[in-house]
């Protein structure tokens, strides 16, 4: 084998070595960051799923542009959302929830989904009274201000009433979310009075549970079958009763 | 003061001879990074978004290929604008030569090139030895991966669109990766990045592969061997063969696909041994590697 031609075997192998080495690196960090979902990446509405959206984001930045309310970021380098893709902050500049979504309208790729019209549909993550101890109204107070700013009042979130053990005599008004209506914009967080918001916006992924899915609610499968209850009404146990007595 | 590349040509030709694509490149460079930046700054929207994916006038739209090809990797179908975009710049870089985009438009150039620069005036000699097909085995790497985790990896650090996105929406960190670069080309590989790793050239190489607008030596027979051409070409590997090869068989066309299309080596050369040649698809020739 001439010299030139195991020198540039051997320079081919540097390459793809060197060249293997960087992939895994990326991938790796791609993946993990991929499957880790940082409570930060709170996406443009209509965006595909996290692991989807990674792939299809061309990072070009046009969905920021066309914002009016200057609200989406593109993440940075090294910053906990994948560098380049769109995320906003609801602390500091929550979705508007524009009619025309031009965020939407703007997108090239499909990773922010056209087909969805109506800005109602949009799952940006979801809000989660996160802290209890120093939420107001679960002091017994009636600041309300989630409840009041959130573009779906009565729907999004509810006041749900309880009574208050302290004082014995008042009701609380406890702030509730419903994930099935609640758009994930941040308008709740962003209005939070307190210094550290205790209502906050994290993505779906992270905040819902999810129930088996052979779970059957005993009283949903009722009402669907005429009132009927599955299970015989009543149930006879058997009795346990040492023999002979 | 010692002999710099070009200053015969300036001393027969003129400073505006000697300098003309060199300027025309530096205009054109800056004009693309200026018309983006004169949305965010002035209100006036020619160019939106960045280099990855952009629109023209409000209603053409410009995609990176190799993006769109990296989106494909990872699993999704793009829609129909983001094909059309890639249609155009395809279209548009195949008609002026695919590596137009490394010389007359990638904002990484203006660093590759103060770095190289830089490294002349300071006589920097030491060299690291790297193959310059790493960035075919790169170009690979970014499509190969998306393919197995899903997501765009190259555009986790990809200086070329990192450029332009940091300085309209934010560099963060992505100073450190740029100086990096500059540095890695000051001391560490003469043209390292441009010439030796980066995978968006190695794509743009691959479509300079068939090309209209090649440039050719010529009057090769009134070179002098100066070696000024050498001195300034960012691939200086693909002129070995049209200037000096005659006697080897080579043509004078610079057909290699790595030719940048820069236009430098016209620019130094007091013997105006280089023309720019137009012609129909005109086919790149596989360069000797190194």
């Amino acid at each position: 084998m001439s010299r030139s031609r195991r020198q540039f075997l051997a320079d081919m192998a540097k390459g793809a070595c060197g060249v293997g080495l960087l992939g895994v690196g990326l991938g790796g960090v791609a993946r993990q960051q991929a499957q880790a979902v940082p409570a930060q990446a709170l996406r443009p509405p209509a965006a595909l799923d996290e692991t989807e959206f990674l792939g299809a984001c061309v990072r070009c930045g046009l969905c920021v542009e066309a914002c009016p309310y200057d609200t989406l970021k593109l993440a940075r380098l090294f910053d906990p959302v994948t560098t380049g893709t769109p995320y906003f902050k609801a602390r500091a500049v929550p979705c508007e929830m524009c009619d025309d979504i031009p965020c939407v309208v703007a997108c090239p790729s499909g990773a922010l989904d056209q087909q969805m019209t109506d800005i109602d549909q949009a799952r940006m993550g979801v809000a989660v009274l996160i802290d209890h101890e120093t939420c107001l109204n679960y002091l017994g107070l009636r600041c309300d201000v989630c409840y009041r700013v959130c573009p779906l009042i009565d729907k999004a979130i509810t006041l749900e009433l309880q009574h208050n053990q302290r004082t014995g005599k008042h009701a609380m008004f406890l702030p509730t979310v419903h994930s099935d209506i609640c758009t994930g914009c941040g308008k709740c967080e962003h209005a939070c009075v307190l210094e550290e918001a205790a209502i906050k916006v994290v993505p779906r992924q992270l905040a819902k549970g999810e129930l088996g899915h052979h779970y059957r609610l005993g009283w949903e499968e009722k009402a669907k079958a005429g009132n009927k209850s599955l299970i015989g009404e009543r149930l006879t146990l058997p009795t346990r009763k040492p023999e002979g007595l | 003061m010692s002999r710099y590349p070009g200053q015969e040509a300036r001393r027969k030709l003129g400073w505006w001879h000697a300098h003309r694509f060199l300027l025309l490149r530096r205009l054109s460079q800056l004009s693309v990074l200026g018309l983006f930046l004169l949305g965010p700054l002035a209100g006036v929207w020619i160019l939106k978004g960045n280099l990855s994916s952009s629109l023209l006038l409000e209603t053409i739209p410009l995609t990176d290929p190799l993006t769109l090809l990296q989106s494909l990797a990872a699993g999704h179908w793009p829609i129909t604008t983001l094909w059309l975009g890639a249609a155009i710049v395809l279209a548009g870089y195949w008609l002026v030569g695919g590596r137009v985009f490394c010389s007359w438009v990638c904002p990484v150039n203006l660093i590759a090139d103060a770095a190289a620069w830089l490294r002349g005036r300071l006589g920097l000699k030491g060299n690291g030895q790297f193959s310059r097909t790493t960035r075919y085995w790169l170009l690979a790497m970014v499509l190969v991966v998306p393919a197995v985790v899903g997501v765009m990896v190259w555009e986790l650090v990809n200086p070329v669109s990192l450029v332009l996105r940091g300085l309209l929406f934010g560099m963060g960190a992505g100073w450190a990766l740029l100086a990096a670069i500059f540095l890695f080309d000051l001391f560490v590989v003469e043209r390292g990045w441009c010439g030796h790793l980066c995978p968006v050239g190695a794509f743009y190489g691959l479509v300079n592969r068939v090309g209209f607008v090649k440039i050719a030596a010529n009057k090769r027979d009134q070179c002098s061997n100066c070696m000024d051409c050498y001195a300034v070409c960012p691939e200086r590997q693909i002129l070995r063969g049209p200037v000096h090869g005659a006697k080897r068989g080579f043509g004078p066309l610079i057909a290699a696909q790595e030719c940048t299309n820069c236009g430098r080596c016209i620019d130094v050369c007091a013997e105006q041994v280089f023309e720019i040649n137009v012609g129909f698809a005109i086919k790149a020739e596989k360069t000797e590697n190194k």
